[in-house]
């Protein structure tokens, strides 16, 4: 699709940037002068982008399919630095259009809520200045209309999210965590960065429609790495093995940050990344197929890790890798998968923020306890989050006609659709991902919702005030609805189409692969009920070597500790030392060799430092005679 | 505008400033306790005015300045020593004058941040300072910043070697008088080191003199001339060689750095801002200026050499400054990392990697600026330079840590900070010749976020501890000195063009005088995009 300049209202897109960003300056700046109506700008600031969004998603869908992708020039960053220029630019086209809603329509319901949940903290300006920085970034992320201008937003919301993870600093473990976000992330923005330097030293530019118009002569080597190198840099921002671990440790972070960087928005930046760079990964089929199985195989892992979590949080955690995972596992079959792994993110946008919310309002009702051991009968006082969560965990695990059963199905049916020995093990692991997922979805209902109270003493949960279930309601109709409006009559695949391509066959609502998945789901819930329809061990059972790795996250810490922590500290300690006593220790003995006595280093004294440039001199002016009589 | 010496003036302000303060009577002068302190507030307050002035000139100069004009702007020339050629001539390129008023805006801010340091005030605990001079202190602080100015804008070979080496000496009294910890040392090591690296300067100098003069032609120094200069490959490398080793101890370029951290730990913050982010520089604008310019060929066979040093220096810097327990060296050992970026960019030998690199040297001035100076407030307050003595500072001077916060965000090169748009130059302008040095150059930003994030969660972070819990939070003036560095951090993060600008023609210039040309794109594309402007 030819990219044609922005006209009309498209003209103001830069207030999605300018919006957001003047909240967060203001918000941070302004300093406790703001405390009284912060939260109110912060969400004013959001839902003016939400609105500006709307509209612009309303003329773009006046334009014929073939001419919906709109480019505005804001500012130009880098002026011709020899080829290199670059501009702060804006794309509007169909995919960063369902991302802009997305973020600022989630991301306002989000805001809403947390002027509830985080009433009572004194902090809570800064808190929605850091959101409003958080959209800002994440705008700039999805709308770029280059590398460069992604990284920066990419980049961005990782410093966003550093700060929200770490929002409660005083905790050391919120701390660490958002350190540890941070690092990871940078290890995958690693990839990220060497991407862009290899299309620029290939094709000598870093915009999408000169990288992409250029690509297809470039070799299949540069090709396949520059797939790779993305993929790394998706990897980290979208918790994929190997650099998952620290998405659950995020949990760290106020609710609201789970549900809408750790869930909803920030973490599926991979994907868009994989979705966007589709004139690249089309050009190698081997960079296709490590996207799948990382997919594929994050999918599991974080399912499994899913199911022997008794922190809420962490659960629907591991819950968000997995379903992140079939994200991957649709992008990376190319055009037959890209349309549907956006449709993933964009229901499981729904489904997941609004799960994430019903943890947060049970949280916030049980004096911040997450340990669902400590919950139970939660149904009957807390109705509207429990309809709300319920509608959530239908949607997730896919039962017809909620949401997930319209995206999720469509990617297994796509996976044995490829074809092969890859096609059959890829849509395989995902049919048995849904039953898992069926599972521990299950066991956190039944263990929040059912059963008797197992509260703490002092809690005394009732419905969280209207400004927090009101989102909660309205993601709960999403997660029901979002799916079929999505998915019939092809909607998002021929809305996306101009992008990402056709893909290769239409997917049915009734499939075998949904007909095999249902059974499994069914399977699933029936034994999550089944274990834990007679009540919760207030103490967690010693349970099998596989529950026992799960909890420790399938040993994902142990191994960056063993394999990379620990040699890393020995390298630092070594380099110290030999920098000390190697390179410094020679600089010293070369020094008291020339002045004679190794003792007089330390002992300075007046007179020596005088005496050692006169040796010096003395030095040059030998080296000077003897440069012009030897007359180079 | 073309006759009035600019340059001149911008240097000679912080010396009347100087000589104005010299005839403040001392602390030995009759009267008391209260008259004392009066003659040091004036002192101070001179120096502010005097460094706020040559900001002014300094200011005024970039607006004037014309980057599409000739190379050289401002110029003054004058004969000086005519048997040997040796000329007071001055100018800037963009290269330079983006140095200079990098210098004249971190003299106020220092010198605003330095209000107590002469008198110690901020010294870890247990070191009782010596009776010290408040005088003297701010008087080398102003003589230096005339140095520093002279050294950008000499046009002539001796002038610079002069100004370099003149520079040491108030550095020298700095550190050695009112320093911290072995600061007596620290400044020996300094002076030694640097000493030694000038004389082998000198050597080169002279013999540039000497072949200048070859044939009967009137030798010269001044420095154009000299770059049209016919000398031997083998002329070529030897004078390089000696220039090139000055510059990499100054810069300070691995494996010529062990006397930073200590240089660094021992100054007072305010000079250890001026060390790091201006002296240092001399030696990488020495690099790109003289080494490359003068001996092209020699650069272009050095060129392998000085990149892999580089590429260690990032790596290495970055992997020991995570080592580090104290918070000076540990700042220290991350602009060895730093320096290895910027030679990188200048031996890469494309546009990209010399704009970045020169427009790293003024970030990294304004990063590592607000970080030394932060530091100094922190140990102001605490007197300690251990890390491990912090904690929880956040929780009582959250304004302060906040400002730390940006302040290593800008260290680790993050996106929307200015650090970012010059490390994003280096490397990419880096990997299209050299792409495995670019590669392993670019682990640095994970080794980055290490360094200064552990260092920001354990100083910052966690609960409260108790010696920290009456930390006040900043005060006006302090906040009037860093808050500045953060803004234009912020500023130029965001929109780098107007110092990119001014940069750019000087290095196109520099890449002709070197015969370098970019690499070529294998696939180019398409120049040419379908977009509107708001």
């Amino acid at each position: 699709m030819t990219t044609l300049p922005a006209a009309g209202a498209l003209h103001a897109a830069w207030l999605l940037l300018a919006l957001p960003s003047a909240g967060a300056a203001i918000l941070l700046l302004g300093g406790r002068r703001t405390d009284r109506w912060g939260h109110l700008l912060g969400c004013a600031t959001t839902l003016a982008a939400f609105a500006y969004g709307a509209a612009a998603f309303a003329v773009m869908l006046g334009y014929p399919a073939a001419q919906r992708a709109r480019d505005l020039r804001v500012f130009t960053w880098f002026p011709g630095i020899g080829r290199l220029s670059v501009d702060i630019g804006i794309l509007l086209d169909p995919l960063s259009i369902c991302f802009v809603l997305l973020i600022t329509g989630v991301g306002s319901l989000i805001l809403i809520y947390a002027i509830g949940y985080m009433a009572a903290d004194t902090e809570r300006r800064r808190f929605f200045g850091y959101m409003n920085l958080f959209i800002a970034a994440m705008l700039l992320l999805v709308i770029s209309d280059n590398y460069v201008g992604l990284y920066i937003g990419w980049e961005g919301v990782g410093l966003a999210s550093y700060l929200l993870i770490g929002f409660w600093q005083f905790r050391p473990a919120a701390a660490v965590a958002a350190k540890k976000a941070f690092v990871a992330n940078r290890v995958g923005d690693f990839g990220l960065t060497l991407a862009i330097f290899l299309m620029f030293a290939n094709v000598g530019s870093v915009s999408f429609t000169g990288v992409f118009g250029a690509i297809g002569t470039a070799g299949r080597g540069t090709v396949t790495a520059i797939g790779l190198l993305l993929l790394l840099g998706a990897c980290g921002k979208s918790a994929q093995l190997p650099l998952q671990s620290w998405l659950l440790d995020a949990m760290e972070g106020p609710t609201p940050v789970s549900a809408l960087i750790h869930a909803a928005t920030m973490v599926t930046a991979g994907v868009y990344l994989i979705v966007r760079s589709a004139p690249i990964f089309n050009l190698s089929a081997d960079a296709r197929l490590l996207v799948t199985i990382v997919g594929a195989a994050t999918l599991l892992f974080g399912a499994i890790i899913g199911c022997a979590k008794d922190d809420i949080k962490k659960a629907l955690a591991g819950s968000t890798m997995s379903q992140i995972g079939y994200m991957m596992l649709a992008a990376g079959l190319g055009p037959a998968g890209y349309a549907l792994a956006i449709a993933h993110l964009l229901s499981h946008g729904f489904f997941k923020a609004g799960l994430f919310l019903g943890a947060g309002s049970v949280k916030h009702e049980m004096n911040d306890e997450v340990d669902m051991r400590r919950f139970g009968g939660l149904r009957a006082v807390m109705q509207v989050t429990f309809v709300t969560f319920g509608l959530g965990y239908l949607a997730i695990i896919g039962v017809p006609p909620l949401s997930g059963y319209f995206t999720k199905d469509p990617i297994i049916e796509a996976c044995f659709a490829k074809g092969g020995v890859s096609g059959a093990l890829l849509g395989t692991a995902a049919l048995i991902g849904a039953g898992i997922t069926a599972f521990y979805m299950t066991r956190v209902m039944m263990m929040t919702f059912a059963g008797s109270p197992r509260w703490p003493d002092d809690a005394h949960p009732h419905e969280t005030p209207p400004v927090m279930t009101s989102p909660m309601v309205v993601l709960a109709i999403g997660s029901a609805g979002a799916g079929a409006f999505l998915m019939l009559s092809n909607r998002l695949v021929g809305f996306l189409r101009p992008v990402v391509g056709t893909p290769p066959l239409a997917y049915a609502i009734v499939s075998p692969a949904s007909v095999g998945t249902l059974a499994l789901v069914l399977a699933g819930i029936g034994l999550g009920w089944a274990m834990y329809r007679r009540g919760v061990p207030a103490v967690a059972p010693r349970g099998s070597a596989v529950t026992v790795a799960a909890r420790k996250d399938l040993y994902g810490d142990a191994f960056n500790e063993s394999v990379l922590m620990r040699p890393g500290q020995w390298l630092t300690r070594l380099s110290v030392y030999f920098d000390n006593r190697g390179i410094d220790g020679l600089v010293n003995t070369i020094a008291a060799a020339m002045g004679g006595g190794s003792g007089r280093m330390r002992r300075v004294q007046t007179g020596f430092v005088r005496s050692y440039a006169l040796s010096m001199l003395v030095g040059a002016v030998l080296l000077l005679g003897v440069l012009l009589l030897v007359r180079l | 505008m073309s006759t009035f010496p600019w340059l001149t003036v911008a240097g000679a302000l912080p010396l009347a400033g100087a000589a104005v303060i010299c005839f403040v009577p001392g602390a030995a002068a009759p009267g008391g306790e209260a008259d004392r302190a009066r003659r040091d507030q004036f002192v101070k307050w001179t120096a502010l005015v005097a460094t706020l002035a040559a900001l002014g000139v300094t200011g005024a100069m970039a607006a004037a300045f014309d980057p599409g004009g000739p190379r050289f702007q401002f110029t003054q020339t004058y004969s000086w020593i005519p048997q040997f050629g040796i000329h007071y001539a001055v100018g800037v390129d963009g290269i330079a004058l983006v140095l200079i008023v990098m210098t004249a805006i971190l003299m106020p801010v220092v010198v605003l941040a330095s209000w107590w340091d002469a008198e110690g005030r901020g010294n870890p605990a247990g070191e009782q300072p010596p009776k010290r001079s408040v005088k003297t202190y701010f008087a080398l602080l102003l003589v230096l910043e005339t140095m520093m100015i002279g050294v950008f804008a000499a046009t002539d070979v001796f002038l610079f070697y002069v100004f370099f080496e003149a520079m040491l000496v108030p550095m020298y009294f700095m550190i050695g008088s009112y320093g911290v910890g072995q600061r007596q040392y620290a400044a020996v090591k300094f002076l030694l080191y640097s000493l030694l690296g000038g004389l082998l300067m000198l050597v080169a100098v002279i013999a540039l003199y000497v072949y200048s003069a070859a044939g009967g032609r009137a030798g010269t120094f001044l420095f154009l001339p000299l770059t049209h200069l016919a000398l031997s490959a083998t002329a070529q490398r030897w004078l390089f060689a000696g220039f090139f080793v000055a510059f990499a101890i100054k810069a300070p370029l691995w494996p010529f750095h062990t006397w930073l951290p200590d240089a660094a730990a021992s100054a007072q913050p305010g000079a250890a801002v001026l060390l790091v982010g201006v002296l240092d520089k001399v030696g990488t604008f020495g690099m790109i200026r003289y080494c490359l310019e003068l001996f092209p060929a020699a650069a272009h066979w050095f060129g392998p050499l000085a990149i892999t040093l580089s590429v260690i220096g990032v790596v290495y810097g970055a992997v020991v400054a995570i080592g580090q327990r104290d918070l000076k060296r540990l700042i220290a050992y991350t602009s060895v990392s730093h320096f290895g970026l910027i030679t990188l960019g200048i031996f890469a030998m494309t546009s990209q990697g010399q704009v970045g690199a020169t427009f790293y040297m003024v970030n990294h001035g304004f990063a590592t600026g607000a970080l030394f100076l932060i530091v100094g407030f922190m140990i102001a307050r605490r007197r300690s330079q251990q890390i491990a003595d912090y904690g929880g500072v956040q929780k009582v001077a959250p304004v302060l840590a906040g400002l730390f916060l940006v302040a290593s965000l800008a260290g680790l090169a993050l996106p929307g900070l200015s650090t970012f748009a010059s490390e994003f130059l280096v490397l990419i302008g880096t990997f299209t010749r050299y792409e495995a040095a670019a590669a392993l150059a670019t682990t640095g930003i994970i080794l980055a976020a290490i360094y200064m994030l552990w260092m920001y969660q354990r100083t910052m972070t966690g609960p409260v501890r108790p010696e920290v819990a009456g930390m006040r939070d900043l005060r006006p003036r302090e906040l009037w000195a860093v808050g500045p560095l953060i803004a234009l951090i912020i500023v130029l993060g965001v929109y780098p063009r107007p110092v990119i600008d001014l940069i750019g023609p000087a290095v196109r210039q520099t890449l002709v005088t070197v015969h370098a040309t970019d690499p070529v794109p294998p696939h180019p594309a398409v120049a040419g995009q379908n977009r509107s402007t708001p």
